[in-house]
């Protein structure tokens, strides 16, 4: 099905801005309550303007033309997590994704994040990414008493883990694994991310039981180290480096 | 239909959300009901920091942060409320680094501290390091902060679950309840996104953590999904929602998108300029400048652009100047804010001014409480069982004008206080009962909606609504510019009432939630108007070019808006207003936004003049 966005809905354009164009996705749909249990494609073409990100492309699909395209989204900025798609094939944030950056020469295709239970359209079910990332005990342990003021930490000793605090849960590397998609079973990088800011942190004592935890068979030995996930974060965490590191400090136990 | 039974449901997994639910949590048997996932909240949006005297980088103290968030709220601040959170303030930032936030540090190690816009040592003298912060990143480090403390107390959430309807034992909105009369919260109403399914939750405590509603603007820093639920549940059940004619524009939104670029910016050496280059902000407050406080800025802005002075092709903005920083600053104290520029403008902050203009920012009215969190049905009687906290919630801490930094210290002090109320109450209270049928309002709005066959688009309305309140209802105002808005608004909620959806189905409807989340934003509005209308003064972020000054002999109250049968008298209503400025009456048959008045609480600081 194709259907065209009213040309009358465009905005104003502004001087000194790029000039509209026209987008056209390719949206690979799951509806079962209307359109059987298989997933289809479905395109639709519109006009897009300068700075419009794929998340306004979807917006104004299911504003203009359908309504029951479903996808997550909130904060629309690339903070809060919600919409990791895969985009050309690749795992991005619809809200960070512009749209002059994506070649609109040829059909843009959107489909959900792999790896996961698809629910409807773009909706996968997040429930199995969290049980991982609950798994890795993620939250600050100590023991003795606390002290009636802050922890003492040195700038060096908050630098030693900044990079991995960035994660907002959005689930793009670990959707991007090929060691997920064929072993549902594994953490996944998101999980050893959330680890490792702890792990390196220097005012946590539970090191040891996550390093145990991620020791186990489903656990940080089976990453390739593929890159895919360093790839597709959208905070730009060096994934792969944290999980080496957390790998390196369980030969090691140094951290 | 499900039913459900916890001692306490708190609705809403943000900042205030879940630091209310650590408290209950442990204390009695909790449920927290949250239509995103708690990381997706956004509080998580939050980037400049969370204020706080710990006075580790330079002299401070508790009272003259009290002092300045009376001031910068151009003092309808509830001063006791204010006293509790600075006071508070110190506990609530060292509770989140015990619970591991990761704050930038001293060199000694301790929490670092910098400046924020209105914040200032001894009574205004000079800008003070007050905003404790983690990069431009402190509402995230918050979020997962207090959501990695609720998987290890097991908090029991109910994800992608909206909250549609609150349950109490009397109808308030038919303004028979005499005052004084025991009135009780008997639990809420929640949507399941995934199947479609009602769900009763059986209560003895409510905590209402729904957040802001800056989605009835069209520019805006906020989620799509702030609109403005629990206030408008609320309201819809007859409960007062306070002083919604304050919302806040933050000067420095991305131009032409809304997204924020924090006032750490500022904080942090940048300085704002017109067209020609003028450091404006020397003119309009000499002495803290481009820290002044919010209101003033945004207006100061909005004045450069009006008078000319704006740059780019159209004239219609200002611009944000961080080139004189070095770079190596801006990557350590400013890393996200400055992406956004570079993804969403393209525009490299080391080398060109960033183009920004005010954009929708933060709610300062709200749901009343008193600093208990217990929600106000009048300007004394407390609704039992029922609390509010965060946003959606008016202690009032920021009066007409909130200081940076202060609401995500607002989310911690208040949503602790409201958490800790909640448990104490439920353990001892006994249980209501729900009403009969407590489903039924939910159910037929919602098949109402789908049933309809056809009709307008919701995102026609949606669109409409929003484009009016920012080109009548934004930074300047004027009585004609609101009654022109709320002829728009109350049109719109008549086309809506006939509006449809397309996606009848039952799972992850979002074209129906949509519409859900439109009526609210429709109704908030409306209050907004309203209450703009009726105070004809100006005053923090309410403006009126028809009343330019501030007038306490006849507006030093809070706005009381209650939603009742068109003539009810309310307690302590508002002056009715002069002849000629009378505020247009709804529809015959409509219930009507009734206003009424709340005297503001002042213990030290008597009124002055507000300059900087
Ligand atoms: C971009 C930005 C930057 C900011 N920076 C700062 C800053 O630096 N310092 C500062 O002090 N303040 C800042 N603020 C303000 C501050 O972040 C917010 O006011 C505060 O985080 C609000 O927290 P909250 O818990 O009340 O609401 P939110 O964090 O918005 O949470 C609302 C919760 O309610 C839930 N919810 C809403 N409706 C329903 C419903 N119907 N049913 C069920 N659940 C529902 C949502 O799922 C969510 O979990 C900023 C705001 C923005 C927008
Ligand atoms: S590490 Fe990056 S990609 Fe993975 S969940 Fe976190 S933010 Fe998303
Ligand atoms: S909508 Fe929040 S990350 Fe994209």
């Amino acid at each position: 099905m194709t259907a065209v966005a009213e040309r009358s809905a465009a905005a104003e354009p502004k001087a000194g801005e790029i000039p509209s164009f026209d987008v056209t996705l390719k949206i690979r749909r799951y509806t079962p309550e209307t359109h059987g249990d298989e997933p289809y494609w479905e395109e639709h073409t519109v006009t897009a303007h300068g700075t419009d990100r794929l998340l306004d492309a979807l917006h104004k699909i299911k504003w203009e033309i359908d309504g029951s395209l479903t996808f997550r989204r909130s904060c629309a900025h690339g903070v809060c997590g919600s919409d990791a798609m895969r985009i050309n094939g690749r795992n991005r944030l619809a809200c960070k994704a512009l749209l002059k950056d994506l070649n609109p020469d040829k059909p843009i295709t959107v489909e959900p994040i792999k790896g996961l239970p698809v629910i409807k359209d773009l909706v996968v079910d997040m429930e199995p990414f969290f049980a991982s990332y609950r798994e890795i005990m993620p939250f600050l342990i100590t023991s003795g008493t606390e002290p009636s003021r802050e922890r003492i930490q040195s700038p060096e000793q908050r630098a030693r883990f900044d990079d991995t605090t960035k994660c907002i849960l959005c689930a793009a590397c670990t959707s991007s694994c090929p060691v997920f998609w064929t072993d549902g079973q594994y953490f996944g990088p998101a999980a050893i991310v959330n680890a490792h800011r702890f792990i390196f942190d220097s005012r946590d004592e539970g090191g040891a039981a996550r390093l145990e935890i991620l020791n186990d068979k489903e656990g940080v030995w089976r990453c390739r180290t593929t890159f895919n996930c360093t790839e597709a974060c959208p905070r730009g965490i060096e994934v792969t480096k944290a999980i080496q590191e957390v790998k390196r400090a369980m030969i090691t136990r140094a951290f | 239909m499900q039913t459900h039974q916890f001692d306490v449901v708190i609705v809403g997994a943000g900042g205030a959300g879940m630091r209310a639910a650590l408290e209950s949590s442990g204390r009695t048997r909790t449920a927290v009901i949250s239509k995103l996932y708690p990381t997706r909240s956004h509080t998580g949006a939050a980037q400049g920091g969370m204020c706080a005297a710990l006075g580790n980088v330079e002299d401070d103290n508790p009272e003259w942060h009290t002092f300045d968030t009376v001031k910068g709220g151009d003092y309808l601040v509830d001063q006791d409320a204010a006293t509790i959170m600075a006071n508070e303030a110190i506990d609530a930032v060292l509770d989140l680094e015990r619970m591991g936030l990761p704050f930038n540090r001293t060199p000694e190690g301790r929490i670092d501290q910098r400046r924020f816009g209105g914040h200032t040592r001894n009574h205004g003298e000079a800008a003070v390091r007050r905003a404790c912060y983690a990069a431009d990143r402190t509402g995230h480090m918050i979020l997962q902060t207090l959501y990695q403390q609720c998987v290890k107390q097991e908090v029991a959430f109910f994800n992608e679950f909206y909250c549609l309807d609150l349950l109490l034992d009397h109808d308030l909105s038919s303004g028979e309840v005499s005052d004084g009369q025991e009135v009780r919260v008997a639990g809420v109403v929640a949507y399941e996104l995934a199947t479609g399914e009602i769900h009763v939750f059986r209560a003895k405590s409510v905590v209402l953590a729904t957040g802001g509603a800056g989605k009835i603007y069209k520019t805006t820093s906020n989620a799509h999904t702030l609109t403005g639920d629990g206030m408008a549940i609320a309201y819809r059940r007859g409960l007062p929602l306070e002083d919604m004619e304050f919302f806040q524009f933050h000067p420095t939104g991305l131009a032409g998108l809304g997204i924020l670029l924090s006032e750490a910016a500022r904080g942090e050496g940048g300085i704002l300029r017109n067209a020609d280059g003028e450091r404006f902000m020397e003119r309009y407050a000499p002495t803290i400048k481009d820290l002044a406080p919010r209101d003033i800025v945004a207006r100061s802005m909005a004045n450069e652009v009006r008078e000319g002075r704006g740059a780019g092709p159209n004239k219609d903005y200002v611009l944000l100047d961080l080139t004189h920083l070095d770079p190596a600053h801006i990557d350590a104290k400013l890393p996200d804010i400055t992406e956004f520029a570079r993804t969403y403008l393209g525009i490299e902050p080391y080398t060109e001014p960033v183009p920004v203009y005010p954009t929708a920012h933060y709610a300062m009215g709200g749901v009343p409480t008193n600093v208990e969190g217990e929600v106000l049905r009048n300007t004394t009687d407390v609704v039992r069982g029922l609390y509010a906290a965060g946003e959606v919630a008016c202690v009032s801490v920021h009066g007409s004008n909130r200081l940076g930094t202060n609401s995500l210290l607002d989310i911690n002090v208040f949503g602790k206080r409201a958490g800790i109320s909640a448990a104490e109450f439920a353990a001892t209270a006994p249980w209501v009962d729900l009403p009969e049928n407590p489903s039924s309002l939910v159910v037929d709005e919602l098949e109402e909606m789908r049933a309809r066959p056809q009709g307008e688009r919701i995102s026609d309305i949606r669109r409409e609504l929003q484009q009016t309140m920012d080109t009548n209802a934004q930074v300047f105002r004027t009585a004609e510019s609101l009654t022109t808005c709320l002829a728009d608004v109350r049109a719109l909620r008549e086309r809506y009432s006939r509006a449809s959806v397309q996606d009848k189905g039952r799972a992850f409807n979002t074209d129906l939630l949509e519409a859900l989340e439109l009526g609210f934003l429709i109704d908030i509005a409306e209050v907004v108007v309203v209450g703009a209308l009726n105070r004809r003064e100006s005053r923090g972020g309410h403006f009126r070019e028809d009343y330019p000054n501030r007038d306490d002999a006849g507006f030093m109250e809070h706005t009381m808006a209650y939603r009742r049968p068109a003539g009810t008298v309310v307690d302590s209503p508002a002056a009715p207003a002069p002849a000629g400025e009378e505020i247009p009456d709804p529809a015959p048959g409509e219930l009507a936004v009734v206003l009424g008045t709340k005297p503001v609480v002042t213990t030290v600081y008597q009124p002055m003049e507000r300059k900087y």
